[in-house]
């Protein structure tokens, strides 16, 4: 296996991730979005487009850059550290990663047309307050040439604004992979959520909706395991940006520790506080070693990534929910002020720790696959 | 037959093929059983007993052909080979289970101390021994009043022209009574700041002066001895490095036996062993709560054999670990005793008895966040080293 340490290539594309998003994402962005009431920013999202991130999985043949897994994870860890906002992983990654499982000019085309930003996702996954992709009962009944889905789906991540969206749904002929486009159908409720992260999710009703034929991908009865590699995809990326988030809060956390003075001295200065963010450190360098691993054999044995992206999802974000925490209690008072930008850390770690599977999940792949 | 020590040989399929011919060739059957326990090392020293003939011949055949040291250059008994080459001939041996045919503080530690601060005659006159298993070497660190604060070390040297006169006492000395020589961090300056009265010494074990006693723990084991140095002379060429500038060798070798203990030295336990414990006992089946401690203890465990791995691509870059070191002591022994404390509670009552059971290992491992650096004094140099925090 490739070594766990980052290539010269990605350390290039970090640094040009972080140029572009410290000039037009940075924390202050997603600010004057949530004040403003914005939960996207399509000429953000044109911008990252340009710079080759929406292609960061697709082919080259389809209009992609192909640089693989673990290059889509350093731009999600960039992107974590400023929280930016955009459908990175439901699309470029996510959706990516599920489409170029097929080989005919449809699905090359809606590829060509992800690659050029012009064309954006949302899975719509769980059906209860909790992931669990492989027990669903939306269902999907075969009318004529096309399908009749009913059902409910919450928490669907960019599910207002995505162009199309991607479901999986019980038939009778065992569960299919719908893609359809996410615009005003009969019997098709659309609930914005009001998330604490400020992003993009609704709650969607699905009412004797119809979808055409085309819109089932692969064979039917196959849709779980068309999702599955999709869903590994967007755990490790999302886990990928866990790690920038945590480390970019505990940047602010030890550069305070640094600053701020009481009982006429650094509060640095004292072991209690030493001591708990010298163990964060270590949480973190363990997490991004789990993230590293999972980028790499991901990139090179995708159908043995199983257990190392669960390893990466759970450490993630069990780190973030300790960096935000120390993060907020280190500083004092001023940590729980909205002015002060730890929360928006904080806000952002719960949504990732329930999105595509929390801890518990995680684990419970872990323990299974290791014997108990 | 090509031979190992004729010339550097490549790295690649050649390379491996020769090294996995060699140990077919001459490996006995016996030495062929992988990690067995504590008693099947061979520790070398004047005073070994070997446990059998196949393991006095693995180790000889091993030592011919510079095996025991096998990235130690030639002239002192190594083989030569690089950090790739070290790669393999492990795999190899891995491949049929072969014992590592010589452990020793010689090999881990004393060597690396010679191979940077030595003179060529200290080199040519301690190393090759080391590499033959044929002198045994124990570290002597520790003093009662000098433990985490090692640099306040008192055991004192006083200046005698060609000679020093010993005087104190070491503490936590591994196996000092089965070993010929001792390593000791000796104070040789009173007067300086305690980091610059400092020098490492080499001192046999047999000289007039020197006796051991050793020390019961609380898992049963005596592997550590208290050291007596009772007007013992010393002559002035045995001191490693420059006079008064022991500190440095000895922040050197902590950084090394930090990475030695965190990456297996003392017996990391395998993930395999927690998921093969918990499905075999009745508890862990049906207890949730320690279910969900298991759980959270592999993935932790998962994660830290993947940074061990990624440590080890980073030196192999030439980028060393350096004061992460620390970190991987600190995390390593720490997860290693919570290992085993799940151990003893997934297999209930059937643990508590001595024998056959986890309760000795389970006790040892309390030593393991507190010998070479304790757990706390690790978070400290993170925090001042690698965090830059004040104080």
């Amino acid at each position: 296996m490739a070594k766990l340490v980052e290539t010269e290539e990605e350390t290039l594309l970090a640094e040009a991730a972080r140029s572009l998003l410290d000039k037009s994402a940075p924390l202050t962005h997603l600010r004057q979005m949530r004040d403003s009431g914005a939960r996207s920013d399509p000429a953000l999202w044109q911008e990252m487009a340009a710079a080759g991130w929406a292609g960061v999985l697709i082919p080259e043949a389809a209009g992609g850059v192909d640089m693989g897994h673990a290059a889509a994870h350093v731009l999600a860890r960039e992107m974590g550290r400023t929280l930016a906002v955009s459908p990175f992983l439901s699309t470029a990654v996510m959706a990516a990663t599920l489409l170029r499982q097929f080989d005919d000019a449809t699905t090359r085309a809606k590829l060509e047309k992800i690659a050029s930003g012009g064309l954006t996702y949302a899975f719509a996954l769980d059906e209860t307050a909790k992931f669990a992709p492989d027990s669903i009962r939306l269902t999907a009944q075969k009318r004529g040439n096309g399908y009749t889905l009913n059902g409910k789906r919450r928490f669907v991540v960019d599910g207002c604004d995505a162009d199309r969206i991607l479901l999986l749904a019980e038939s009778e002929e065992g569960p299919c992979l719908f893609d359809f486009a996410n615009t005003a159908t009969q019997g098709l409720q659309r609930d914005a959520l009001e998330m604490i992260d400020s992003r993009d999710a609704a709650d969607l009703t699905f009412d004797e909706v119809e979808v055409a034929g085309d819109a089932l991908l692969g064979a039917a009865g196959a849709g779980y395991d068309l999702l599955k590699p999709a869903l590994e995809a967007g755990q490790a990326a999302l886990a990928a940006e866990t790690v920038g988030l945590s480390q970019a809060a505990f940047d602010l956390t030890s550069s305070y520790l640094k600053e701020r003075k009481q009982f006429g001295t650094t509060i640095g200065s004292f072991q209690a506080l030493q001591h708990r963010a010298a163990h964060l450190w270590c949480e973190i360098e363990l997490t991004q070693s789990a993230v590293l691993n999972a980028g790499r054999i991901l990139d090179e044995d995708p159908k043995a990534a199983r257990l190392a992206v669960s390893v990466a999802k759970a450490r993630a974000t069990d780190t973030a929910q300790k960096s935000v925490q120390e993060g907020v209690q280190m500083h004092g008072g001023i940590g729980m002020t909205d002015a002060f930008d730890m929360g928006f850390y904080m806000k952002r770690a719960r949504v990732a720790a329930e999105w595509l599977g929390d801890y518990g999940y995680h684990a419970g792949i872990v323990a299974q696959l290791r014997g108990f | 037959m090509a031979t190992v020590e004729d010339h550097t040989p490549p790295t690649g399929e050649d390379f491996r093929h020769e090294i996995r011919s060699w140990l077919q060739q001459n490996c006995p059957p016996e030495m062929r059983d992988g990690a067995a326990g504590e008693d099947s090392i061979c520790w070398g020293g004047s005073t070994w007993q070997f446990t059998s003939e196949a393991q006095k011949d693995w180790l000889e055949r091993c030592a011919a052909r510079g095996l025991t040291v096998p990235t130690w250059p030639k002239a002192y008994g190594g083989a030569g080979f690089s950090r790739a080459q070290d790669k393999i001939l492990k795999e190899e041996m891995q491949a049929i289970d072969a014992r590592v045919p010589l452990q020793s503080f010689g090999i881990w530690m004393l060597g690396p101390a010679l191979l940077k601060f030595g003179s060529e005659e200290q080199k040519q006159q301690y190393l090759p021994p080391i590499a033959r298993g044929e002198i045994r070497w124990c570290q002597g660190y520790s003093e009662p009043g000098a433990g985490s604060d090692l640099a306040g070390v008192q055991c004192h040297a006083a200046d005698q022209g060609d000679t020093w006169l010993v005087n104190g006492q070491k503490i936590w000395t591994s196996y000092a009574d089965r070993a010929d020589w001792i390593f000791a961090l000796l104070r040789t300056d009173r007067e300086a700041k305690k980091h610059l009265g400092i020098s490492f010494v080499l001192i046999d074990m047999r000289s007039e002066g020197v006796s051991t006693r050793p020390i019961q723990l609380i898992s049963g084991a005596s592997p550590f001895c208290e050291t007596f140095f009772d007007n013992v002379t010393v002559p002035k060429q045995q001191v490693v490095g420059t006079i008064n500038r022991g500190w440095d060798v000895a922040k050197y070798l902590l950084t090394h036996e930090r990475e030695m203990i965190s990456s297996g030295g003392n017996a990391m336990g395998t993930g395999r062993a927690l998921g093969a414990v918990l499905s075999e006992s009745d508890t862990g089946q049906s207890d949730p709560v320690l279910r969900g401690d298991a759980m959270r203890a592999e993935v932790d465990s998962l994660a830290f054999e993947m940074t061990l791995e990624r440590y080890k691509d980073q030196a192999e870059g030439g980028q060393g670990v350096g004061d992460a070191s620390a970190m991987l002591k600190y995390m390593g022994t720490e997860l290693n005793k919570q290992r085993l404390e799940l151990v003893m509670a997934a297999e209930g009552s059937a643990a508590l008895t001595w024998g056959e059971t986890p309760a000795s290992a389970w006790l040892r491992t309390k030593a393991n966040s507190i010998e070479g650096g304790t757990s706390e004094v690790m978070l400290s140099i993170i925090s001042r080293r690698i965090l830059n925090l004040p104080g």
